[in-house]
């Protein structure tokens, strides 16, 4: 055998170790390594040593909460990497952690995604240094998504209590109510699309996200987690409150077949031609920047109720910040992470436009008293707070959550484009979710 | 530039003797009155309708194009596609795609610049190397080479994504314009073109006569091989030199340090910062930044076309 | 008389029997650069996706050796197979009609017989020069109904058009986009290899009272069968793997463009959401060895029909 043809497979056995994990290839199980032992003193004496640390994130707020951190802590310097968002973030992420190196020593992770990272212990339990005294500090919903994995896996950053955006022009020049209930809002929808068939109460073309808040909001609770056991269910009453109403909405092509996101979305959010938009309490800096030509035209309401006289809310989206464990400044990432979510980094984002998940925030009068211009003047921050204090308790995410999610187009997006119905969608889905469940190795309870 | 008469093949085919019955005609004496010769046929009408309908469907998204980077955002949203809004805004729209996040495109165009040199460079040098060497030497495993070359490629990329991302990673190269580069070394395309010129375009005996005077093999290839083959070097380097400009997917994997972005991945990125929370919607310019990033290779198409059809006309078939 | 593949070494001329030895390495050495680098960036991840197809990595329970096991799950896989019979249609339907334009604008363009043939040559390539991302993001843009240009077409003619975004007709959507993207490119191979036919066969042909119809099938046609058959094949390996359209379109049809929409796109949504890496590896190879195959086949057909 030739000196090159051993190297070649040296470098084989590196590989190995990198992707398939240490296990199975041998050699230092570095998986193990926890923050037992870092001391407050440890994180105090880190800052002043100074150092460097990457951050990955793409939340644009983050640049000011960089700013001013560098500014607090001179010696330290910060790396701020915007590396994409969504899968892309998530694979490169996991990426770098199989690899074992490039890794950021902070990561910004979406409430629904923290699972994976916290079950393959990829990311850092913060408890030791702790983070699990920040009872409290938080509001209910994000600070039960950081706990969902048996300890703290991530610091919430910002958190996203659902409200109703509706454009005010449209519903006052075809004399509608805005609608307090799902059942009111349907018929809002048809009357509106009656009144003038440009017009669509919402666009929807099958959106995870909205489909698992709109559930959790309706009490339904289709996942159930507990360490490598998981159950999915989409029969239970909330969620087959939702499969009706929104049925009802789909048979009579009463959503506006228009993505999320897209060019074509911003101009109906801007020309009324979409009416509402059911969604998270980070939309304004989106509207401000996306539709500038709609400012005025825009409110906030309530979330509509699935019962009336209830006022239940749900979290759609929002994020936390995890400090990966193949990292090496765990001191100073900790630092950062709390300097952004619990420390002044958090004004800074709020100034910036970003909505926080910090309980004294939220309900500080300062903040509550903010009028939107964008929204007439609107104190929409109340509307924003009430939602953030109504979140329903008890709601878990797969541990496989953006797998699932990935494939929700494939399986519930069918009853958008084609006989296929919502419920039948829902069960093909929770089909796809059981079986890469039980190819990962869960315990899937049925 | 009105080219009327035919361009000749770019080069004399000393090589091989031509095949037989081809060159008949040539012996025959030409027909003494033509009006409309083979050279110099009728023009058509109704062809050039026929054709140009091609061209409008190639032209109209280009012109989509050019038109909606000339409107501001509202513009975009509010007038219809092929007409121009009220405001002209292409020069403002231009500006501020430059000076966007501290001019982040002009360093994206940099880097662009700098895979395109070293990768598109690196990969005309190489499949050049490798053409000559195919083309001029009989050596073992000589056939092999270029079935496994095919076969290569036939692999999905996108597969490949992970495990060269892990293998770079160990080497280091992840998150470094190496990542981008070193791929981009490799064009099939490339070595398929340069075999076959090089085949054509350098005589053996010319190669011989330079070894009989003692001249090295790399002194043969760099004085002797190399002058030869002008066209064919210019036609490789636009083929790879789009490749690489337009090269998306692996940058995507490898990179993720925006000051390394080559421009498709900025603007992907900027597309897709409307569709994050809190994020500023910069359709505009997407738009301008989309048109500014073709310009440079439309201008270089233009500039190199005489030279590059030779070498294509030499290399693309073989008699 | 045309040969797609390079030429076969018998036809070149043999070097003088003495110097073979060291020629050969000689020759070696003008490849090896290429074959280095080629050797790393693409033979090392095949190899590699050969080993990892071998294993399977979960989330609970970490990675075991599971032989040939991902291979028989790859061949009973109907998300799999679905795709690659899209990709079939695609390719059966898609590249002929892309290479039949080619093929006749550059027969158009050859002839001589078009006004400002020198415009349409160049005006016609260029949008090779688009980079896919920028094409599809546009086309995406044309193709909405409500407010896209289908929109304002629909406005104008008081008509309604289909949504070709729709589960139905999005795969013509892409043939669309790709067939815009490579018509060029394509045509200028082609002409390029028109460009070489011996003026003289043409003077001759007419001297013996030939048509163009007859210039068309008996000179030009027959001098193409090279170039359109290594054209077929490099369409043939780009349809097999067919990814970066529907990616992109994916954004604005999310419901029509599965995960699985193409087999490219599977292994993608395999490693990228699924972190299914072995599982995705063993796609990969099957998929290249199904291209390798049809890739050959045609290239086979091509050179076989010239004898």
């Amino acid at each position: 055998m030739t000196t090159t043809t051993r190297r070649l497979l040296r470098g084989l056995g590196l590989l190995c170790a990198a992707v398939l994990g240490t296990a199975a290839c041998g050699g230092p199980d570095s998986a193990d390594e926890s923050l037992e032992g870092v001391s407050a003193s440890d994180v105090r004496a880190a800052l002043e040593k100074g150092g460097s640390i990457t951050v990955w994130g793409w939340e644009p707020t983050l640049k000011q909460v960089v700013a001013g951190f560098e500014k607090k802590y001179p010696k330290v310097d910060v790396e701020l990497v915007n590396a994409g968002s969504g899968n892309d973030h998530y694979t490169a992420l996991q990426n770098a952690i199989s690899a074992g190196s490039g890794v950021p020593d902070v990561a910004q992770v979406e409430y629904f995604a923290l699972g994976q990272f916290a079950l393959t212990r990829g990311v850092h339990d913060l408890s030791p240094l702790g983070a699990d005294e920040l009872e409290g500090t938080f509001a209910p919903g994000p600070w039960n998504a950081v706990r969902a994995f048996d300890g703290v896996h991530a610091l919430p950053m910002d958190s996203g209590p659902m409200v109703l955006y509706y454009n005010k022009d449209v519903f006052d020049e075809h004399g509608i109510e805005v609608p307090t209930t799902w059942d009111e809002y349907v018929d809002a929808a048809r009357a509106l699309h009656k009144a003038d068939p440009d017009v669509y109460i919402t666009n929807d073309t099958g959106e995870p996200g909205l489909a698992t808040s709109l559930i959790w909001q309706a009490g339904g609770r289709p996942y159930k987690t507990d360490g490598t056991e998981v159950a999915v269910d989409f029969s239970d009453e909330g969620s087959r409150a939702y499969a009706e109403t929104w049925q009802r909405l789909l048979d009579e092509d009463l959503l506006a077949p228009v993505t999320s996101w897209s060019d074509e979305w911003y101009r109906g959010l801007a020309d009324g031609t979409i009416a509402t938009l059911p969604a998270g309490a980070w939309m304004p800096a989106n509207f401000e920047s996306g539709v500038p030509k709609a400012s005025g035209s825009w409110r906030v309401a309530p979330l509509p109720q699935w019962q009336e006289g209830a006022s239940d809310s749900a979290e759609n989206g929002g994020s936390g910040l995890a400090l990966p464990k193949a990292a090496e400044n765990e001191e100073l990432a900790y630092a950062f992470a709390r300097y952004a979510t619990t420390g002044d980094g958090v004004r800074a984002r709020i100034e910036a436009g970003a909505f926080p998940a910090t309980t004294a925030d939220l309900e500080s009068e300062e903040f509550l008293r903010a009028e939107f211009e964008y929204f007439g003047g609107q104190r929409a921050n109340e509307i924003f707070a009430e939602s953030s204090a109504n979140v329903s308790e008890g709601w878990t995410y797969l541990p496989y959550q953006v797998y699932a999610n990935s494939v929700f187009n494939d399986t519930v997006g069918k009853a958008y484009v084609s006989d296929t119905s919502l419920a039948e969608g829902l069960e093909d889905w929770r089909r796809s979710s059981v079986e890469y469940g039980r190819e990962q190795g869960f315990t899937v309870v049925e | 530039m009105s080219a009327p008469l035919p361009t000749p093949a770019p080069t004399p085919s000393t090589s091989r003797p031509a095949s037989g019955g081809r060159d008949r005609s040539a012996a025959r004496p030409r027909a003494p009155r033509r009006r409309h010769s083979a050279d110099r046929p009728r023009r058509s009408v109704t062809l050039t309708v026929l054709t140009g309908l091609v061209l409008l469907y190639s032209l109209v998204p280009l012109v989509w194009l050019a038109i909606s980077a000339t409107k501001t955002q509202e513009g975009l949203f509010d007038s219809s596609g092929l007409w121009f809004d009220e405001d002209f805004a292409l020069w403002e729209n231009i500006a501020r795609t430059l000076s966007y996040d501290d001019g982040v495109f002009v360093r994206w165009l940099l880097n662009t610049v700098l895979y395109v040199v070293l990768g598109a460079g690196g990969a005309t040098f190489l499949a050049v190397l490798g053409g000559y060497g195919l083309a001029k030497f009989d050596f073992p495993g000589r056939r092999a080479v270029f079935a496994v070359v095919i076969g290569a490629v036939a692999v999905p990329g996108t597969a490949l994504a992970v495990p060269t991302f892990l293998m770079f990673s160990e080497l280091g190269l992840t998150n470094t314009p190496w990542a981008v580069i070193v791929p981009s070394l490799i064009s099939p395309f490339g070595l398929y073109l340069m075999w076959v010129f090089t085949t054509e375009a350098v005589p053996a005996e010319l190669l011989e006569a330079a070894r009989i005077d003692g001249a090295g093999e790399a002194l043969t290839f760099f004085r002797v091989a190399l002058p030869l083959l002008g066209p064919g070097i210019v036609t490789v380097s636009l083929f790879t030199m789009v490749a690489t400009w337009n090269n998306y997917f692996l940058p995507l994997i490898m990179i993720k340090d925006p000051d390394w972005y080559p421009l498709t991945l900025g603007l992907d990125a900027w597309n897709a910062q409307a569709s994050a929370a809190g994020g500023e919607a910069v359709f505009d310019l997407v738009i301008t930044g989309s048109l500014l990033t073709i310009v440079p290779l439309i201008a270089a198409f233009l500039l190199l076309q005489r030279h590059w059809r030779t070498g294509l006309a030499a290399g693309s078939v073989k008699e | 008389m045309t040969t797609t593949s390079p030429p076969p070494a018998a036809e070149l001329p043999a070097p003088p029997r003495g110097r073979r030895d060291r020629r050969a390495w000689v020759g070696w050495g003008f490849v090896g650069p290429f074959l280095a680098v080629f050797g790393l960036v693409f033979l090392a991840p095949i190899a590699y996706s050969l080993y990892l197809s071998l294993f399977r990595q979960r989330m609970i329970g970490g990675t075991v050796f599971v032989g040939l096991e991902n291979y028989r799950r790859a061949l009973e896989d109907p998300r799999f197979w679905e795709g690659l019979g899209r990709v079939a249609l695609f390719l059966a339907v898609q590249v002929p009609i892309m290479l039949g334009i080619a093929l006749l604008v550059a027969l158009a363009i050859d002839s001589g017989r078009l006004y400002g043939r020198n415009f349409f040559r160049m005006a016609i390539f260029l949008p090779y020069a688009v980079p896919a991302v920028v094409a599809t993001l546009m086309w995406g843009f044309m193709y909405g109904t409500r407010i896209g240009l289908l929109g304002d077409l629909d406005e104008a003619l008081d008509v309604s058009l289909p949504d070709p975004l729709s589960p139905d007709l999005v795969l013509a959507s892409i043939g669309n986009i790709v067939t815009w993207e490579f018509t060029g490119y394509n045509m200028l191979i082609l002409y390029s290899a028109l460009r070489v036919v011996p003026r003289s066969l043409y003077e001759a042909a007419e001297i013996d009272g030939a048509g163009q119809f007859r210039v068309v099938t008996a000179i030009k046609l027959p001098a193409l069968r090279g170039a359109l058959t290594i054209a077929a094949v490099f369409s043939v390996i780009g349809s097999f793997q067919l990814f970066n359209e529907p990616n992109i379109l994916r954004n604005l049809a999310p419901n029509a463009l599965t995960t699985d929409y193409t087999p490219n796109l599977y292994t993608y949504s395999l490693s990228f959401s699924g972190l299914q890496h072995n599982y995705a590896a063993t796609v990969a190879v099957v998929m290249g060895l199904i291209t390798m195959a049809v890739a050959y086949a045609v290239q086979l057909r091509g050179t076989r029909k010239e004898a």
